[in-house]
């Protein structure tokens, strides 16, 4: 009770009645997103611990190089064997596989999103309070909700991942495209080429390491976010984390620990690469 | 008919624009509406342009040249009036309608050539073509041809960063003339150039425009390049046109004080022609007569050398009265052994900065021709130099000198800045009540 009004804001009650109504309405939806998030991460987590660790690693090891240099490749090659060898490996795939769902799932909503806040101002001024509230949220927050929908297993991982790691997407999506020369663009409208056209040809073109750099920050949060969701039953590192915590074993935590950060560096430097090999980027890094 | 004509086009920017335009189109004053609140870029702008003429609108930044351009292919939608391209009010054309008249009709060249980064020279040539759907290996043909034009063969696969300024212009002019339309709009095309490229891409305009004969709308602030390149020149200022006529027109009989005030800087031996200051050859003789009669109309004119001309007044040269007298003296009938048939002429559209060099090669007074030869008038040397005094005495109260540009980016000097600074004052204002680019010059 407050002293000076004698009355509660029962926005507790709202809240809890908001989330049944969710909850049982739209059962349908929460079945289909079960659906998809689940079986992509069952297909993908299956696909990466049934191939021999050591292809996947040459594999990785290949890509780094091919994509920023010998010496990438060779770190890359080196840090993955150190993940196989502290036997860590299967775990680490797992987290993997939510990361890539997570963030495919995120950048997918993320640039659409991003591009049309940077078409409509209307649309930039709802999406930004949302995507304030989404970052300021403390993250536990979606675990739980996401738990409540969907029971524990990797499922609400993936979804309070995804929730997690989408606004800077957004964002910087949003950025790049405002950034991109208004002269440019109007020079594709006097040319009399169509919006779509020039979201296309001008607008995504010159927006691309921007948008890149967004792809980059949601993959970053992403890996940040599922060893939170070894809480609820996701399985992988978060787990392995989880239960160092719960017997005190500095040792499996610091492996597990490693791991994740093994994989961040690599994820980290090889999507950064991708967005800097676009000939705008390598543009902008001459001038 | 016309190729593009401007009716009562107004452009107002601010919540009462409606209501501006209104009082404005009514006969209120610039001065009268201002407490509205609005910003007017564009008042009441009506002018035709011609096929096949440059018509140069010029203006200081913030006289809302620029949005009158956007105005005629519509990028930006006029507050009232209309624009009539082909018959077509581009005003009320649906976004579809206008995108086919900027890919048919309308093409545009920008102030910053507003080039793709990332695509090379080749492909951004083509890039009109490239949003028209033309098939791959008509693109490429059409755009090296405009790339030739304007000479940047070679350099088709470069980056435009790869390319100086003037080169990245001509990327801008090759991708207008690649998209082959009748109509080009050329917003401060030149500006952003330091003056002897601008001077370059200038004349290659007019080269250009010789031989493709284009409609072509262009907006500068720069009063010498407007009077180079302007078949036809609109002044504005505030947003209104206060006068419409060709460069000679202006300088000669400007219809305010300030467009006088504003043109008195300009080099006028690069405008005035030299129709403009000859005079009435005086001694002309057919070249049937004999050297006698010659002679004897050179002494009632007291004239030392005679003008020959055919019975259709066509130049045959000139004559000077001691070869008449040897003529005579020789018992010559004609004077044709004593004609001195090369003299120094200059065709009627010659610019008197192209009339110092034959006046100062020859004692006589420089011949004035039309195509054919046939002689209009003579400019004696002491005209020549009364115009130039004149001239000067005006321009030493100005800035001095012949300024490159008629541009405000010196201090005000003496009296007569006064006008320049005036619309500066007001360009300052416009800009400080947050007007959304009226005009947007720069």
């Amino acid at each position: 009770m407050n002293e000076l009004f004698g009355w509660r804001v029962p926005v507790d009650e709202w809240a809890t009645n908001i989330f049944n109504w969710l909850d049982r309405n739209l059962a349908p939806l929460w079945d289909f997103i079960r659906e998809v998030l689940g079986g992509a991460y069952e297909g993908l987590g299956n696909l990466l611990n049934t191939l021999p660790p050591i292809a996947v690693i040459l594999v990785l090891g290949v890509l780094g190089l091919l994509v920023r240099g010998w010496l990438f490749g060779l770190g890359a090659t080196a840090g993955l064997l150190l993940i196989d060898l502290m036997e860590q490996w299967e775990n680490t795939m797992l987290t993997l596989s939510m990361v890539l769902v997570a963030c495919a799932v995120a950048a997918l909503f993320a640039v659409p999103i991003g591009i049309a806040a940077a078409r409509s101002q209307t649309v930039s001024s709802v999406v930004r309070p949302v995507l304030d509230f989404m970052q300021t949220m403390p993250a536990l927050l979606y675990v739980l909700l996401a738990v409540l929908i969907f029971s524990v297993g990797v499922v609400p991982g993936i979804v309070a991942t995804i929730i997690f790691a989408m606004p800077p997407g957004i964002r910087l999506t949003e950025l790049g495209i405002r950034q991109v020369d208004p002269e440019v663009v109007e020079a594709g409208h006097a040319f009399g080429s169509s919006p779509a056209k020039i979201l296309r040809q001008v607008q995504l073109p010159l927006a691309l390491p921007t948008i890149m750099a967004g792809i980059n920050q949601i993959i970053m949060l992403a890996l940040a976010m599922v060893v939170l969701a070894g809480m609820v039953g996701g399985p992988g590192l978060g787990q392995v984390v989880l239960a160092a915590l719960n017997r005190l074993n500095i040792g499996l935590g610091i492996e597990a620990g490693l791991s994740v950060v093994i994989l961040a560096i690599y994820l980290d430097r090889f999507t950064g690469a991708l967005g800097s090999r676009s000939r705008v980027a390598r543009l902008e890094k001459a001038a | 008919m016309s190729a593009l004509s401007a009716e009562g086009l107004y452009k107002v920017f601010g919540r009462r624009s409606k209501e501006v335009v209104r009082r404005l189109q009514s006969g209120a004053t610039l001065d009268e509406v201002k407490p509205l609140g609005a910003t007017v870029a564009v008042a009441d702008a009506t002018f035709d342009v011609e096929p096949g003429e440059i018509f140069v609108v010029m203006g200081l930044s913030g006289s809302g040249k620029s949005t009158l351009i956007r105005m005629l292919n519509g990028l930006w939608e006029p507050s009232a009036g209309h624009v009539y391209v082909d018959g077509k009010d581009v005003a009320k054309l649906d976004p579809r309608g206008l995108r086919q008249l900027r890919r048919e009709t309308m093409s545009m060249v920008f102030q910053h050539f507003a080039l793709l980064p990332h695509r090379t020279v080749l492909e951004n040539a083509a890039y009109a073509l490239r949003v028209r759907d033309v098939d791959r290996a008509t693109r490429v043909e059409k755009a090296r041809v405009a790339l030739s034009m304007v000479g940047l063969e070679g350099w088709e696969n470069r980056l435009p960063q790869q390319l100086s300024g003037g080169m990245k212009q001509r990327v801008g002019l090759a991708r207008a003339l690649a998209s082959e339309t009748p109509i080009m709009l050329m917003d401060e095309a030149f500006s952003a150039l330091d003056p002897l490229i601008r001077r370059e891409m200038q004349d290659q305009l007019l080269e250009l425009q010789s031989r493709l004969e284009k409609t072509i709308i262009f907006i500068t602030h720069d009063l010498n390049e407007a009077m180079r390149l302007g078949d036809r020149i609109a002044v504005m200022r505030a947003g209104q046109i206060v006068q419409i006529g060709t460069g000679e027109e202006i300088l000669q009989d400007p219809a305010n004080d300030y467009v006088a005030q504003f043109v008195q800087d300009v080099d006028r031996t690069r405008v005035l022609t030299a129709s403009s200051v000859m005079e009435p050859a005086r001694t002309v003789v057919i070249d049937t007569e004999g050297p006698r009669a010659v002679l004897r109309q050179m002494r009632e004119e007291q004239a030392h050398a005679a003008f020959v001309v055919s019975r259709d007044r066509i130049l045959r040269g000139t004559i000077r009265d001691e070869a008449a007298q040897a003529a005579v003296s020789r018992g010559r009938e004609g004077m044709r052994e004593v004609l001195n048939t090369t003299p120094a002429t200059v065709t009627a559209d010659a610019l008197l900065a192209d009339v110092f060099a034959p006046s100062a090669e020859s004692s006589l007074p420089v011949a004035v021709v039309d195509e054919d030869n046939r002689l209009l008038g003579v400019i004696p040397r002491a005209t020549l130099l009364g115009a130039m005094a004149s001239l000067t005495a005006t321009e030493t109260s100005g800035s001095g000198g012949s300024t490159a540009e008629a541009y405000p980016g010196s201090p005000p000097d003496g009296e007569a800045d006064r006008a320049r600074a005036d619309a500066m004052f007001e360009l300052q204002r416009g800009s400080a009540s947050g007007a959304p680019a009226a005009g947007g010059g720069v």
